[in-house]
């Protein structure tokens, strides 16, 4: 960079060229560690998609898109893109309708009192207490989870069925129809703390007095809530959606440990980062897995791509 | 085989980072845009083996070891535990070469902590590729990372230099660690398999172990009348217990054949009478299973056997070490073959299966692989051995290394039953090292088939068509075996 090269024009020049230095030094290092951590695997799990590299050697055969039309074929893969559409749909939705209701419980379900709207009786607890599974290990919850959904009348759900009459334990992870289902209560169960915080910020942004001009015009909290607080806390809600769709792309780490077989039984729960790991690691072929890791990484920015153009609105403004 | 005594499935949060992180990592030389990738590098490190390490051949080092050069032992930390070789066979090999340091790694994620370092061309002396997580051996080999361990056979034994490596193993040893007709494993630990019972409460109930699958089913009824579970195994992550019986009733209706042909991939291996007359026999035992042994895993089980809640139990002769800790005084460990289908069976009741496992390997691009071929030829002497027996608590391969120690209950009845079954032994199935894929959707179908979702005829399809999947996909290297 030369600076103050003298001249009229050379002057302008290096003013502007001054502000590109300052901007341009604060994002070469970290352009370059993400260029170097995160665009470079990528790009090379895109060349190792179309090898039939095993891991071991250093000099993968490169075989076209043989892995992809592969992936066409393969009742595994297709049965983990189905398990990712069902958790997409329904995991997002539980997770934040739990949520919304939390929060605004929290937040403004007490009513008003003194002119201000108050959350209800012990809110303050509550708030510590929603947020507790956020803070475990996902390793944590896993085992956590193992005694909690035993099959047999050892597991704490049966005990507790069995106490209130339920004779026959219920195979929450065996039962092929309910499995799936098992894994998203602990995912929904895990996330809904952190979105119950991250509503209840949104909620208090919004200025007391609309409330309460509503609150004066006759709404009840059921009109409050889907009339007021809904349409302006959009944009949070918004946000809380892609990333629970995100989340519903990986689901990894609990199928593992919680699963019969790893993403059984007979491939009811199984999900593409758990059948990516298995490929490569078990079975020794990174290309094929890579190229799995490709079809998610579709997958994924697809969804995020859609949900922010389908759930785009107005912004209200206050 | 893959023993994965006493490795559970549970990972931290930091493996599961990790894992991901590889996944995330794995690299390829990306046309350039970067240098440092993980698939490159493995080249360079490859030439430097052999000649750094040459040193004068004699009778008592056969593999010209350089007497300081260190060694590197990677173990599998499993069921066996590791201190056969911390106590052991480094000691023994430090004794040999007192200027050689020894380094010592334990682990229970074989492949995820030597993948990477197989792919960097930075490779450990000797490895026991052991556990859920072991790296695929016809993968490593397709590579030339294996070492052919022909000359540790050849060479003489430490006990009697007068007699070959290979005359002093069990016969079968060197052929069920072949790959492409050479031996690239050494399967270390002598396992005889069948079904586990407790002597004490047989002897007090007056039961007698079934040698007809009629017999089974009518000691199953009787047993489930006394309150226990007949029969069991854990659905979640050792299917392939399971998997194991129902091969071996195959193969003594049929003989070794069949398993010879599953191996091989021959058509329509899966679909012969031998095996769906075993599936179908299976599955009937498999309905006085509770629906909810598919949710457990093996440790769960076993200590549920311990407690007497189930009554038999299908295993290796691990079993009993592993349990060691929760096995009452009221509770001695015995064996039983499987029991016969037919009465034409090929094979008589007594036949067991048994056979060598615990694969150790030495990779063909450490820096010490003539050290690695002596740690070998001392695992493989009778001082080793008898070690390696009394740490482990399971019985060698070498022969008569036993001899003279005092047997457990457990290991006492694998004695037996391997001298009743004489030279009736059933094989060991090379697909499950071989063929990954294979294995998982065996597991995957023998637990739809046991817990009564699908009928052995589409058991055998299903892995008839998975089998001929694999055949077909020209990314796996396909190995072939005649004995």
């Amino acid at each position: 960079m030369r600076l103050g090269d003298g001249g009229l024009a050379a002057g302008r020049l290096s003013a502007k060229a001054r502000m590109y230095g300052f901007v341009i030094s604060f994002l070469a290092v970290p352009l370059v560690l993400y260029v170097v951590f995160v665009i470079s695997p990528y790009v090379q799990a895109f060349y190792i998609s179309l090898t039939n590299w095993r891991g071991v050697s250093a000099s993968p055969q490169f075989i076209g898109l043989e892995n992809f039309t592969r992936l066409l074929d393969d009742d595994v893969f297709w049965a983990a893109v189905r398990h990712h559409g069902l958790l997409l749909l329904a995991m997002p939705l539980i997770t934040i309708a739990i949520a919304l209701f939390f929060a605004f419980l929290l937040n403004l379900g007490g009513g008003s009192k003194g002119g201000t709207m108050t959350g209800v009786r012990g809110s303050k607890f509550y708030r510590v207490v929603y947020f507790f599974p956020q803070v475990l290990a996902v390793a944590v919850v896993g085992v956590l989870f193992q005694a909690i959904y035993r099959p047999d009348s050892t597991g704490v759900l049966n005990g507790l069925l069995s106490m209130v009459g339920f004779k026959e334990p219920v195979g929450w992870l065996i039962n092929t129809d309910l499995a799936l289902w098992s894994i998203m209560g602990v995912l929904v169960w895990q996330a809904v703390g952190f979105y119950v915080v991250l509503f209840s910020a949104g909620m208090s942004a919004i200025p007391r007095d609309v409330f309460e001009a509503a609150a004066l015009d006759g709404a009840g909290r059921f009109r409050l809530f889907f009339s007021v607080t809904l349409p302006l806390i959009w944009d949070t809600i918004q946000v809380g959606w892609v990333y629970l769709g995100i989340a519903a792309f990986d689901a990894f780490a609990l199928v593992q440990v919680l699963s019969v077989d790893r993403g059984g039984p007979d491939n009811a729960t199984t999900v593409l980062p758990l059948e990516i790991w298995r490929s490569a690691f078990t079975f020794s072929k990174f290309g094929y897995a890579s190229a799995m890791g490709v079809a998610l990484f579709f997958l994924t920015i697809t969804f995020a791509a859609l949900s922010l153009r389908v759930t785009r609105r107005e912004r209200i403004e206050l | 085989m893959s023993n994965p005594a006493g490795t559970p499935r549970e990972i931290t949060r930091r493996q599961m980072l990790r894992r991901i992180g590889l996944t995330a990592l794995v690299a390829g030389p990306a046309a350039g845009v970067l240098s440092a990738c993980a698939t490159s590098g493995g080249n360079s490190a490859a030439s430097p083996t052999a000649s750094a390490s040459a040193s004068a051949v004699s009778a008592a080092n056969p593999f010209g070891v350089v007497a300081d050069s260190p060694l590197e032992v990677v173990i599998f930390k499993g069921g066996l535990g590791d201190s056969y070789a911390t106590d052991v066979h480094e000691p023994l090999y430090k004794k040999t070469f007192p200027g050689a340091s020894v380094k010592h790694v334990a682990t229970q994620q074989i492949a995820q902590t030597l993948q990477p370092r197989f792919a960097g061309g930075d490779v450990p002396d000797f490895i026991a590729n052991s556990g859920t997580d072991l790296m695929d051996m016809g993968a490593l080999q397709a590579e030339d990372q294996l070492l052919d361990l022909t000359p540790l056979f050849d060479a003489p034994s430490i006990d009697d230099p007068s007699k070959k490596v290979r005359d002093t193993v069990v016969p079968g040893t060197i052929e069920s660690g072949l790959i492409a007709g050479k031996p690239y494993i050494l399967n270390y630990v002598f396992t005889g398999y069948g079904l586990w019972y407790n002597s004490k409460l047989f002897q007090e109930k007056g039961w007698t172990p079934p040698k007809t699958f009629d017999e089974f089913k009518t000691l199953c009824e009787i047993i489930k009348g006394a309150g226990l579970t007949p029969y069991a195994y854990a659905g979640k992550n050792a299917a392939y217990y399971q998997y194991w019986m129902i091969l071996i009733s195959a193969a003594k209706l049929e003989g070794n054949q069949v398993l010879l042909d599953i191996d091989n991939l021959a058509d329509g291996a899966w679909t012969r009478d031998s095996v769906k007359q075993s599936a179908a026999a299976w599955a009937e035992i498999g309905k006085f299973m509770e629906k909810s042994y598919e949710g457990l895993i093996h440790t769960e089980v076993q200590t549920r056997q311990n407690q007497d809640k189930v009554a038999l139990y299908p295993s290796g002769s691990w079993l009993e070490n592993e349990q060691k800790a929760n096995t009452p005084d009221s509770f001695e460990y015995a064996v039983t073959p499987t029991p016969s289908l037919t009465a034409a069976d090929k094979m008589p009741f007594e036949a067991i299966r048994a056979a060598a496992g615990e694969p150790y390997i030495i990779p063909s691009k450490g820096k010490n692989t003539a050290g690695g071929l002596e740690y070998a030829r001392i695992m493989l002497s009778k001082e080793g051995a008898k070690g390696f027996t009394e740490k482990s608590g399971s019985l060698t391969v070498v022969v008569g290394a036993a001899e003279g120690l005092p047997l457990s209950p457990g290991l006492k009845s694998v004695a037996d039953a391997q001298t009743a079954a004489g030279a009736n032994i059933v094989t060991y199935s090379s697909f499950e090292n071989w063929y990954k894929e294979l294995e998982t959707e065996l597991r995957k179908q023998t637990n739809s088939l046991m817990f009564g979702r699908i009928t052995a005829d589409e058991f055998c399809a299903n892995m008839q068509k998975k089998a001929d999947s694999v055949k077909a996909d020209s990314s796996i290297t396909k190995q072939n075996r005649t004995v």
